[in-house]
């Protein structure tokens, strides 16, 4: 096979190379499917009484972009989980900072209970979200805590803090400890070298795993799905509505999150390549 | 006063990775930990139809009843989870290997590609397939344009649809640990393997299949996990004679509020994800997940 990078490109290597390229294409082709299905029939026109989105092409129209915001559950969905979001993600992105230093900068021996917490991160990310879910409700019922906003955001910020943790971590392995002693010897606080000298080179970390953060919360269902009560976040409510039918605005929805998120994902591939560099540093100081 | 306050000033140090760790740890033993033990312990109440109230009555049987009555579709879900994955490990490891070895400057291209399925409303895709596989659909259409199938064909409503609908939702975090696992491999290696005269298929299944072992278990755990538990597929694909444990417990909770027998079948299927999840950090490590995601 192709293995050899450096041999010189034969026919026959050039050939395998060729099927596994084809291959590539065709497989990223079909995971597009729904996204381009998705983006034409936002366009599309419905007939009879109660606009529903159906898959007969009934001719172009860009009426459910001007009446986006019409359907008031949707758009109340919508917003809902936008706030949501940004909520969880603003406490999970601290919680799962705070808690990523502390994994990487200490020693089993300086932080007792380090295994343990490892141990937990792990499962929280492998349990499956219906366990979390369900266990969630049954906690929020007997303590008879009412669903709502607050029990989604306490749900959201759990599962996404063992993300951001685990996305901060592995970007900070390489963190050169040697440069805050450097700080520490200029005669600088702890507190002041935090701020000057490691919250700038963990920056891009902390970003991945806010993005991440943000979009499992933007996202979910299932958990939702157990401990929303009255207050639907948008995934919640769309698949309610697949019962009596979805409105096209939901596509539009669609649209503008698959629109976001493509700008997300290429802000975060830009944050990668901007890897923390020792220059950088000097010269910021 | 001043004894506390050098007592302070001594453990100052070594009390910073606690500081550090404590609100994380805090919400995570009270709404992950917590919630499971509760979970276990709730399955174990008898309520009162009638007034709705909980006792705790040790009742062991209730995991007894609860499996007699829905092992079937537990073995349902284990089947077509472990189908689901297995289709994703072949479907994403010639792309994860593409991406590795060939794809050069357009790396993350692909890589953004990869994702593409997640930058949509994970219930708005499993929708879009059910009009794309439904009777009037495109994909049965064409099917029946061509001949390939029969008039009175049909996709929605069997096991192939939810499947394949588990397939298509969970194939980035098969793809993306396999990358992770190829990329990591040293090239060098492989040269060595080529010098010591070791033929391409041979240097595939001795060098590059072994390495990357860690990457399939991480790619079998992120797939075959989630898809145990999914029933947003079951429901929306599926039918009445496919159904899974995740619809089976969603009904007990939010339909029939019956939750003793709720958290009895989620405790059993916590149970048998920790068979995978402990297995899983015996072989490859609780630290190494990080590196997959």
């Amino acid at each position: 096979m192709a293995l050899d990078l450096d041999a010189p490109p034969t026919p026959r290597r050039q050939r395998k190379v060729r099927w596994l390229r084809v291959y590539s294409w065709a497989l990223i082709g079909y995971l597009t499917v729904p996204i381009v299905a998705m983006v034409i029939y936002s366009f599309n026109q419905v007939e009879g009484g109660i606009p529903q989105v159906s898959f007969t092409w009934n001719g172009f129209t860009t009426k459910w972009y001007q009446q986006w915001s019409e359907i008031p559950g949707l758009t109340g969905s919508f917003w809902l989980s936008i706030r949501l979001a940004i909520a969880a993600t603003a406490i999970a992105t601290v919680l799962g900072t705070l808690l990523a230093l502390a994994l990487v900068r200490y020693s089993p021996r300086q932080f007792k209970g380090k295994g343990l917490i490892d141990q937990t991160l792990f499962m929280n990310i492998a349990a499956p979200e219906i366990v979390m879910g369900a266990s969630l409700l049954g906690l929020f019922a007997s303590l008879h805590f009412a669903r709502g906003f607050v029990t989604l955001l306490l749900s959201h910020a759990v599962f996404s803090i063992a993300y951001v943790t685990v996305t901060v971590r592995a970007r900070l392995t390489g963190f050169d400890g040697r440069l805050e002693e450097a700080a520490g010897d200029l005669g600088a606080k702890p507190l002041t070298t935090f701020w000057l000298v490691t919250l700038p080179l963990i920056t891009p970390g902390v970003m991945a795993g806010a993005l991440m953060a943000f979009a499992l919360s933007l996202d979910d269902f299932v958990a939702s799905n157990f401990v929303s009560g009255s207050q639907l976040p948008f995934p919640v409510w769309v698949y309610g509505a697949t019962r009596i039918g979805i409105p096209p605005q939901v596509f539009v929805f669609g649209t503008f999150i698959f629109l976001f998120g493509l700008g997300c994902a290429v802000l975060s591939v830009v944050l990668a390549r901007r890897q923390p560099t020792h220059r950088r540093v000097s010269t910021g100081l | 006063m001043t004894e506390r306050n050098s007592w302070f000033r001594r453990h100052r140090k070594t009390a910073v990775p606690y500081l550090l760790a404590l609100p994380a740890a805090v919400w995570l033993i009270a709404l992950f930990l917590i919630p499971l033990v509760v979970m276990l312990v709730k399955s174990l109440e008898t309520c009162s139809p009638i007034t709705g109230s909980c006792e705790m009555a040790w009742n062991w049987s209730i995991f007894h009843l609860e499996w007699s009555m829905f092992h079937k579709q537990f073995f349902t879900s284990l089947r077509y989870a472990g189908i689901a994955t297995v289709i994703d490990l072949l479907l994403a490891f010639p792309i994860a290997y593409f991406i590795a070895f060939f794809s050069g400057r357009r790396k993350n291209f692909f890589l953004l590609m990869l994702l593409v399925p997640f930058f949509i409303s994970f219930v708005i895709r499993t929708i879009i397939w059910q009009f794309l596989l439904s009777n009037s659909g495109i994909v049965l259409t064409v099917l029946r344009d061509l001949h390939l199938v029969g008039a009175d064909y049909r996709i929605l409503g069997t096991s192939t649809a939810v499947i394949a609908g588990m397939a298509y939702n969970y194939l980035p975090f098969t793809a993306l640990p396999l990358y992770v696992s190829l990329e990591r491999i040293d090239r060098s290696i492989l040269d060595a393997g080529a010098d010591l005269y070791a033929g391409k298929v041979m240097r595939f299944v001795k060098v590059v299949l072994p390495l990357c072992i860690p990457g399939i278990f991480a790619a079998f755990l992120l797939t075959f996990i989630p898809a145990l538990g999914d029933y947003v597929n079951q429901q929306v694909l599926g039918g009445i004679s496919n159904t899974m444990i995740g619809t089976i417990i969603q009904n007990l909770f939010l339909v029939n509020a019956n939750y003793p027998g709720g958290s009895a079948l989620s405790a059993v299927l916590m149970g048998v994800s920790l068979l995978g999840i402990l297995a899983y950090a015996k072989l490859v490590g609780t630290k190494s997940i990080g590196e997959y995601l």
